[in-house]
């Protein structure tokens, strides 16, 4: 919990792919985020952890622009995106999956990948339909690069099928892989291994460092699979009730105290139960 | 999530096999619409006539040539609000509007003088038989023009509705539809006379065929009994709506279409603009309903009022849309067919020959009746084909198959063998294309 000097703001928005300032949200009287600012370093892997209700979705949904912070100033690449529709943050490169899955279930999987590609083709009404050889060009290349990110995730060969005919798995790559067609600058994964088994859970730690350095990307995880946690994350932040209570590397989290009261429970266990208010020694 | 973990099923030759049969489809309908238009054109002008007389006689009075032209503009008009409902699943109950727009663009443009207000004379290009007083545009400048007004009055109601989801939307469309005739029947907006209230605008000018007009045997325009002539231009438009359907489904915009239609939040978040994406399912569906109204006041009925523009003509289109399975075309213009000569002849017919059979005199009261009958082929329908006759592929596998999550909660065990058997199976090239089906 030992911070260095604190950079400016300018230096923060400036060195760093995104950087949310200050950020509080209240629901009515109701305070889901309060004053947290947060900064996902360039090819980053870091993690947003705390017990549910903690108001780590809430702080997702700033990022990619669900809600607007009631106070607080959110910056992407430079710029304050702080009033930016959802699309348009998509659009310059802020990609997310969901905590339970939305893929678009009637869509095949190809398809659910070039729908997400779709801020960055150019084709229009005429175009289509009169299929002019720039748009049928257009096409193509859209489908090889869905293709190649099918690939990617290890779902190439039921690409021609429905969503919702996929595996529970595969379902959770396609929305990797069409999160991934956005060319994000900072991927937002929310809950990724929820459902998964210790070995998948396993591959997916890989999974996340190959996304990472082979898409030139930063990684925003929100994540309950401790395991997960520790190993993929390059730095960790605690929310409780809305406050940031402690950040820092795996070693720093795991040996504080506050992050074990307050989120593991006394008892330490990894599946540890939300602290009650009372429960201190 | 690596392929690592996954067993390696053979890759299917599907990627071949789709090519092919996307160039033969892209082929195939335009070649078959062609020639049953052609056919039908040939059969009522020249084969008809020739008939014995009790068997033409039997299909010119279940089968006219007349209910054939109006089915036309039925298809015109569900194949706009398919790609409203059908495409983007935006539910509009008030697409009615936009067939009154094209109709009074028609009535303004092509018609003799009736509005005391504005007494013009300009001709362009309109038959030479046209009444000398009056605006006299020619049909096919007039189905551009009102094209353009109805994809101009589509974002203006499309505008206010874009936050609205499910039931509001559906509210504010219906009450949209409701304005636009109301403003027809008062007639008068700012003291103009812009609709002549609930007489209309009577005695529109007849289609033209400019150049075609010269060659032997076409007249130069296309009066009451030009009905065969008339099929083929009507033939025309609906091939190009179908064009425009077909075409546009597979590109950028028809996949956001289809992405809003299951998950709007996820789509927005995926880079899709709504706004855009709905304010263009909203233009395109307008532009066909424009094309429709012309189509209708200048070739159907030669004349615009209020009347024609009920709600119940709103719901009897979505009912073509919903019957013929939402979201395919083929089911739709099946559906447009269906219930367009159900409504304008089946009915009555069946009237006259069951009086002739049972010698009673109900003839009227079939009907009569017509909406209490299409509400419970509706309500059958609910209950046992829900997709539509001819549904589109991705809502018959929403109706009719478990998806593998769902099979799986109750225990399935799925494996990766049987899923590559599965997409071997449906990439059966007759699946998809109703036509060919």
């Amino acid at each position: 919990m030992t911070a260095p000097a604190a950079p400016t703001l300018d230096e923060l928005v400036g060195n760093n792919p995104m950087h949310a300032d200050h950020v509080t949200i209240r629901f009515g009287g109701l305070v889901a985020v309060n004053d947290v600012s947060f900064t996902i370093p360039p090819r980053s892997i870091v993690s947003l952890i705390g017990p549910n209700g903690a108001g780590k979705t809430t702080f997702f949904n700033v990022i990619t622009g669900l809600y607007e912070p009631t106070e607080g100033a959110v910056f992407f690449d430079g710029k304050d995106i702080t009033g930016l529709k959802p699309h348009k943050r998509a659009e310059s490169g802020i990609a997310r999956t969901f905590q339970n899955i939305r893929l678009f279930n009637l869509m095949t999987a190809e398809e659910n990948v070039m729908v997400a590609m779709h801020s960055h083709l150019r084709s229009g009404i005429l175009s289509t339909i009169i299929r002019t050889p720039w748009q049928r060009k257009e096409e193509k290349q859209a489908r090889e690069l869905a293709h190649e990110l099918l690939d990617f995730v290890g779902i190439g060969k039921v690409a021609g099928e429905a969503a919702r005919n996929l595996s529970y798995g595969d379902q959770r790559r396609l929305e990797v892989a069409r999160a991934l067609a956005l060319k994000p600058k900072v991927l937002l994964l929310d809950e990724p291994t929820a459902g998964m088994n210790p070995n998948e859970s396993a591959v997916f730690v890989d999974f996340v460092h190959r996304v990472r350095d082979e898409k030139e990307l930063s990684v925003l995880l929100i994540e309950h699979d401790m395991s997960v946690v520790m190993r993929v994350s390059e730095r960790i932040t605690v929310l409780d009730r809305g406050t940031v209570i402690a950040e820092g590397t795996a070693d720093d989290i795991r040996g504080n105290q506050q992050v074990i009261e307050a989120y593991l429970g006394k008892t330490g266990t990894r599946e540890g139960k939300r602290r009650k208010p009372e429960a201190t020694s | 999530m690596t392929a690592v973990l996954t067993t390696p099923a053979p890759q299917t030759p599907k990627k071949a096999k789709q090519a092919s049969s996307r160039s033969w489809g892209d082929l195939a309908w335009p070649i078959g619409y062609v020639l049953v238009v052609a056919f039908l054109f040939v059969f009522y002008k020249n084969l008809l006539p020739d008939l014995q007389d009790n068997i033409a006689g039997n299909i010119t009075k279940w089968l006219p040539i007349t209910s054939i032209n109006e089915a036309m503009v039925w298809i015109v008009m569900a194949l706009g609000l398919n790609v409203v409902v059908g495409y983007a699943g935006l539910l509009d109950l008030g697409y009615v509007a936009f067939w009154a727009v094209g109709g009074y663009v028609a009535g303004w443009l092509m018609s003799p003088p009736w509005n005391p207000d504005a007494n013009l004379t300009f001709h362009l290009w309109s038959p030479s038989n046209a009444n000398p007083q009056g605006i006299h545009v020619t049909f096919w400048l007039v189905l551009v023009a009102a094209g353009v007004v109805c994809v101009v009055a589509g974002l203006i109601i499309g505008a206010p509705t874009l936050r609205l989801r499910g039931d509001y939307l559906a509210l504010v469309t219906l009450g949209f539809g409701e304005m636009v005739r109301q403003v027809a029947i008062n007639g008068r907006v700012f003291g103009f006379n812009l609709t002549n209230g609930d007489a209309g605008i009577s005695s529109l000018d007849s289609i033209g065929t400019g150049p075609f007009g010269q060659i032997q045997g076409i007249p130069t325009h296309l009066g009451a009994f030009d009905n065969e002539f008339k099929l083929l231009v009507l033939g025309a438009i609906v091939g190009l709506c179908l064009f425009i359907s077909l075409r546009i489904r597979r590109g950028r915009l028809g996949r956001a279409w289809l992405a809003i239609r299951e998950d709007e939040l996820a789509a927005s978040m995926m880079g899709v603009s709504l706004v855009k994406a709905k304010l263009s399912a909203y233009a395109v569906g307008a532009f066909f309903g424009g094309l429709g109204g012309v189509a209708y006041a200048a070739s159907i009925t030669g004349a615009v009022s209020p009347s024609k523009f009920d709600f119940s003509i709103s719901i009897l289109v979505l009912l073509m849309v919903v019957l013929g399975g939402m979201g395919n075309v083929w089911g739709v213009l099946l559906g447009a067919l269906v219930l367009s000569w159900v409504n304008s002849t089946g009915l009555n017919q069946f009237g006259v020959q069951w009086d002739e059979w049972f010698g009673t005199s109900i003839q009227g009261d079939f009907k009569a009746h017509q909406f209490g009958l299409f509400g419970i082929v509706l309500v059958l329908m609910m209950l046992f084909r829900r997709e539509g006759i001819l549904p589109e592929r991705r809502t018959r596998a929403l109706m009719r198959e478990p998806s593998r999550s769902e099979a799986e909660a109750m225990g399935a065990d799925i494996t990766e063998a049987e899923i590559a058997d599965e997409v071997v199976a449906e990439e059966d090239p007759t699946t998809e294309k109703g036509l060919s089906s």
